[in-house]
């Protein structure tokens, strides 16, 4: 998920070494607890903080660069609709990107701080997107299961215990719903075309299948920081909870339009009342997170060629706004 | 083709190039703002092109829609600007070609909303909107790099200099334009050129830059004698239309 944990061990040192007030940190558990919003000036738990910070710039970067595999299509989309639909789509997702940072930096940490984790390889983002876009289905594809899973993390974010995150989430998924309908749609309408076209939409479902059950992080057994954002309300379902909901959901979308999902051990668990599933290819997972991705390398050098290419663009509107400034002081 | 709906087709071409060059920069811009800005303009000049396509097909009566016109002509048929076919080179390239087109268009749209077409008419009325906050956007760009650092500067006036072979194209009338005129449908395009002057020269005064000087013109876009670059643009654009013959999407 975006929102997943993907950072690597040994957290929590300079957390346990920091003392802090053992009545402030009960009143604060006790406010969580009770489902109430902590507001950027309400006093937190440094660990609270730090782990807020990395979700939520995780997440952010994660709307940026998720926006490179779809805007490998927007020049070549097949007609002005979908173009249009495209552009929209992926434009929301800069958007997405732009409040989620707004939000993290009500934590005092700032955007271009942010930034830089990234394009130094510090901060993670979503493994998702490290695989390519080959065809037009993997729209479809993206738009379907990536976004619908984004949904599955995120609608119970918006009751997260962190307003500004929270206020962020109630936002972004008015839109995600959206993106994950224009999504299905592209692979209904594939999947009910020409021979072609259907082989294309079957393989872009073979190809992102499981990367998207991925999104969902790890198995809870090995989740550890799952028990401590459950508590704080960074966190509201464990990854299995929501692999599942997502399997359950998705299987019989793949089936009404015909396509079939590529896990020979799928099959519907009439007791469980849930369909059971194949063991997702953690070793491919955790390479993943190690920066491993098929197309890794060339989502990082894009975002660092985009960012290096424009400084100078950054410079100018900085120091024209200085300009400008101290020409109007220099009238008063 | 007649002349009205060749209109409408050339209409439709600047919007449709213009909105393909732009969406080139989706996820590429400066800073995460310009991206949305950017690809805000070029949503409204894909769906400007979606209409104005759309009605070229209709006033052809051949059967072809905004996509036919759009996925399933080669480079002698499209009828854009030189302009708007440019390479979006560095940023300041890309505002240079923004900031030339969009008070053109802006004072086009603003003619065209008294066209007797009713239908180019509402589609001006609703375009002129959106082209009016472009001209507003790109300006401010010109502005800030024009007057802001040494390297901006020289980026801006080489992306300026790279575009003004281009304008006067721009206003050039021709038979269509006759017909369209004639016909109390479409706008005397060489009778914007004073305005559009005016414009150009009050924001490059702000960016303390020198308009570029007079140079010979390169004309050919509405005739279909275009640069090499839109080629390269149709094959990347069209290709699904192309691999895939008689599919929909
Ligand atoms: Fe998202
Ligand atoms: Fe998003
Ligand atoms: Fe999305």
């Amino acid at each position: 998920m975006y929102t997943t944990d993907l950072s690597g061990k040994g957290k929590g040192k300079a957390e346990a070494a920091v003392a802090e007030d053992p009545a402030l940190v009960a009143a604060f558990e006790a406010r969580v607890a009770n489902d109430e919003f902590i507001e950027p000036k309400d006093w937190m738990p440094e660990a609270y903080r730090k782990t807020l910070v990395r979700q939520m710039s995780q997440h952010a970067h994660s709307e940026i660069v998720g926006m490179l595999p779809e805007g490998n299509w927007i020049t070549r989309a097949p007609n002005l609709r979908r173009k249009a639909i495209l552009l929209a789509k992926v434009q929301d997702e800069a958007g997405h990107g732009l409040y989620l940072y707004s939000a993290a930096e009500t934590l005092g940490t700032s955007r271009d701080e942010m930034t830089e984790a990234l394009l130094s390889g510090k901060a993670k983002y979503s493994t998702i997107f490290n695989y390519p876009t080959l065809t037009w289905a993997d729209i479809g594809a993206i738009g379907w299961l990536v976004d619908g899973a984004a949904i599955m993390n995120q609608v119970p974010l918006q009751r997260t215990s962190y307003g500004p995150y929270a206020r962020a989430m109630v936002r972004i998924c008015k839109e995600e719903s959206f993106h994950q309908r224009q999504g299905y749609e592209i692979m209904m309408h594939l999947a009910a075309g020409t021979e072609a076209q259907k082989r294309m939409a079957q393989d872009a479902l073979n190809r992102w299948w499981w990367p998207s059950l991925m999104m969902f992080g790890p198995p809870d057994d090995k989740s550890p920081n799952t028990e401590q954002s459950m508590r704080w309300r960074i966190k509201r379902d464990t990854n299995d909870e929501l692999r599942q909901k997502f399997v359950d959901i998705t299987v019989p979308q793949a089936e009404a339009i015909g396509l079939t999902v590529p896990d020979a051990a799928l099959k519907w668990n009439e007791e469980r009342g849930a369909y059971d599933f194949g063991d997702v290819d953690w070793e491919e997972f955790y390479a993943v997170v190690k920066g491993e991705g098929p197309v890794a390398k060339e989502r990082m050098q894009a975002r660092v060629k985009a960012w290096e290419d424009g400084a100078w663009v950054r410079d100018a509107a900085r120091v024209h706004a200085e300009k400008r400034a101290a020409a109007k002081l220099a009238a008063e | 083709m007649d002349a009205i709906a060749t209109y409408a087709l050339r209409l439709g071409d600047d919007s449709l190039i213009l909105g393909q060059r732009l969406g080139e920069w989706c996820g590429h811009a400066p800073a995460l703002e310009v991206d949305l800005s950017l690809a805000n303009v070029a949503l409204d000049q894909i769906g400007q092109a979606t209409h104005f396509l759309n009605l070229a097909g209709a006033l052809e009566g051949e059967g072809r829609d905004g996509d036919k016109l759009a996925f399933h002509r080669d480079v002698m048929d499209f009828t854009n600007c030189l302009l708007v076919e440019q390479p979006n080179g560095d940023f300041a390239q890309t505002i240079a070609r923004l900031f030339l087109f969009a008070h053109y268009q802006e004072l086009l749209f603003t003619a065209l909303t008294a066209s007797k077409d009713a239908r180019l008419a509402a589609i001006a009325a609703k375009a002129v909107k959106e082209t009016a906050y472009h001209a507003t956007l790109v300006s401010d760009w010109v502005v800030r790099l024009g007057d802001g650092t040494e390297e901006s500067r020289a980026r801006m006036i080489a992306g300026l200099d790279w575009m003004w072979r281009f304008v006067d194209e721009l206003f050039v009338m021709d038979e269509v334009d006759a017909a369209a005129i004639e016909a109390g449908v479409g706008v005397d395009k060489s009778a914007l050129r004073g305005a559009w002057d005016q414009r150009i020269d009050a924001v490059l005064a702000d960016a303390t830059l020198e308009r570029p000087a007079a140079r010979r013109p390169v004309l050919g876009g509405r005739s279909g004698r275009h640069s090499e670059h839109l080629g390269h643009l149709l094959s990347e654009m069209q290709f699904l239309q192309r691999a895939y013959p008689g599919a929909t999407w």
